[in-house]
């Protein structure tokens, strides 16, 4: 039985992510984890990540990053929100913060004006710039819910791109990675199809 | 291609049964909270806002309970609130599977608070809920009100939304007390001058009666998004129907 865990590094609501993958599972095992062994015993990961970056940084004990690292560059991962972002290089949250650069690209703050609020808060369209398993019975430029000040403005890497004042991108995909700003969980209909691909994805 | 405007019904809770009345007098039931969430949810709500109105502590284990049946069969954002008074009351509300959390009295008893929790939980799940009431003397004076009405503050509304989005908050839920419950619509002054004097998304709340309503929350008043209560709770209007009509308009919607 596939056995998918949600990486538990004491930051964010798990809950609906963890509620959203069991919403769609049909023999897959869904476990909240920070367990070394559980993690690295696992099929699947899912890497969420809400909150300020810095914090979910730090949050990291340095035997789960070592593991993390280790296990995300084999294993299919999907990483969500601050997840994504803590996947890119860097990030000017928090006065400038590393990442762990598996994939492409630098997270910026977003611009904000009397038009464009920030966060970037609510339902908006993820338009595709390649094919990807993930988004399989997906319409093109269907609605996700976002909530985020700080996104990735260009990536090698992109799969997806939105417009909030800029176009920035949204998702973004490399061999066994899967990476969304917005919250498939919160996504309704489309969250949980994106979600029951990302069950059926092997690598 | 823009961010879609969000229509946000509003659950309020008293004793695990939703609950509507006029300024807060004539409550009558409309129900059981996680069916009615279900029901907005599949007609198309962008969110969903519930609001514990009684929030005592005997009633908070309920709450948790409501906010937890809510969260695993509903797959937009639920925001929680109603008695928010400290970290520990945010970080329960969270596990139990709220995604944003509403702070009112607490905020103005202690705007510090504000900043705790958005340097916790980050400003996206921060969201502060103002209740404003016109003065008679001045037509650009907006006074917070706090304990359902019951207690003014002297403060003005003005300045309080610029300092709680100083302070962090991802998000101003503004409720008009002179209009809630009346069905005349939005106070739409209020709404406009709150929203332009701040980045921060505004929620327009307090008095919609019909579609247009709606409308002009987001049009006039320029809110990223409406809340409502009554119109769907009866059966008054579909979510449905309600952003057919704002499509209709010219708004960007999501269906």
């Amino acid at each position: 039985m596939t056995q998918v865990v949600v990486i538990d590094y004491g930051m964010g609501n798990l809950h609906s992510v963890s509620k959203a993958l069991e919403a769609v599972s049909v023999s897959e095992t869904i476990t909240v984890s920070s367990d070394l062994e559980v993690i690295k015993k696992s099929d699947k990961l899912v890497f969420p990540g809400v909150g300020a970056i810095k914090d979910c940084m730090e949050a990291f004990s340095v035997e789960l990053k070592e593991t993390v690292l280790e296990e995300v560059k084999r294993k299919p991962t999907l990483a969500i929100c601050v997840g994504m972002q803590m996947l890119l290089e860097s990030s000017e949250e928090n006065d400038g913060v590393e990442g762990l650069s598996i994939l492409d690209g630098k997270v910026t703050k977003i611009q904000s004006s009397k038009e464009i609020k920030v966060p970037h808060m609510g339902w908006n369209q993820v338009k595709f710039l390649k094919e990807h398993p993930l988004l399989k019975n997906i319409d093109d430029s269907s609605f996700f819910y976002f909530v985020h000040s700080y996104c990735c403005l260009s990536s090698e890497d992109a799969l997806t791109e939105t417009i909030h004042g800029e176009r920035f991108i949204s998702s973004l995909a490399k061999d066994n990675i899967f990476a969304v700003q917005f919250h498939p969980e919160k996504s309704q209909t489309a969250g949980l199809e994106l979600y029951k691909n990302f069950l059926d994805w092997s690598v | 291609m823009a961010v879609a405007k969000r229509i946000i019904p509003c659950l309020d809770v008293d004793k695990g049964r939703v609950v509507k009345g006029v300024n807060f007098l004539n409550i009558r039931d409309a129900g059981d909270p996680v069916e009615i969430a279900k029901r907005y949810d599949k007609e198309g709500a962008d969110e969903i806002t519930m609001l514990d109105i009684t929030a005592s502590h005997e009633t908070r284990e309920t709450t948790y309970k409501t906010v937890e049946s809510i969260a695993s069969q509903v797959f937009i954002p639920l925001t929680v609130g109603g008695g928010v008074r400290s970290i520990d009351d945010i970080k329960r509300l969270l596990r139990s599977g709220a995604d944003k959390v509403s702070i009112n009295t607490s905020a103005v008893e202690n705007p510090d608070f504000v900043k705790e929790a958005a340097d916790k939980f980050g400003s996206q799940c921060i969201v502060v809920a103002v209740d404003a009431k016109a003065s008679s003397q001045s037509e650009d004076f907006w006074e917070v009100v706090t304990y359902g009405g019951r207690n003014r503050t002297g403060m003005d509304v003005l300045s309080w939304t610029q300092q709680v989005a100083d302070y962090g908050a991802g998000e101003i839920l503004l409720t008009s007390m002179d209009r809630d419950g009346t069905k005349e619509g939005f106070d739409n002054d209020l709404v406009f001058q709150v929203s332009n004097g701040i980045s921060l998304p505004v929620i327009a709340s307090g008095g919609v009666g019909n579609l247009d309503h709606l409308i002009d929350g987001i049009k006039v008043g320029g809110a990223e998004a409406v809340l409502a209560a009554s119109i769907f709770h009866f059966s008054e209007y579909t979510i449905k129907e309600a952003k057919e009509a704002m499509r209709a308009s010219g708004i960007e919607v999501r269906f």
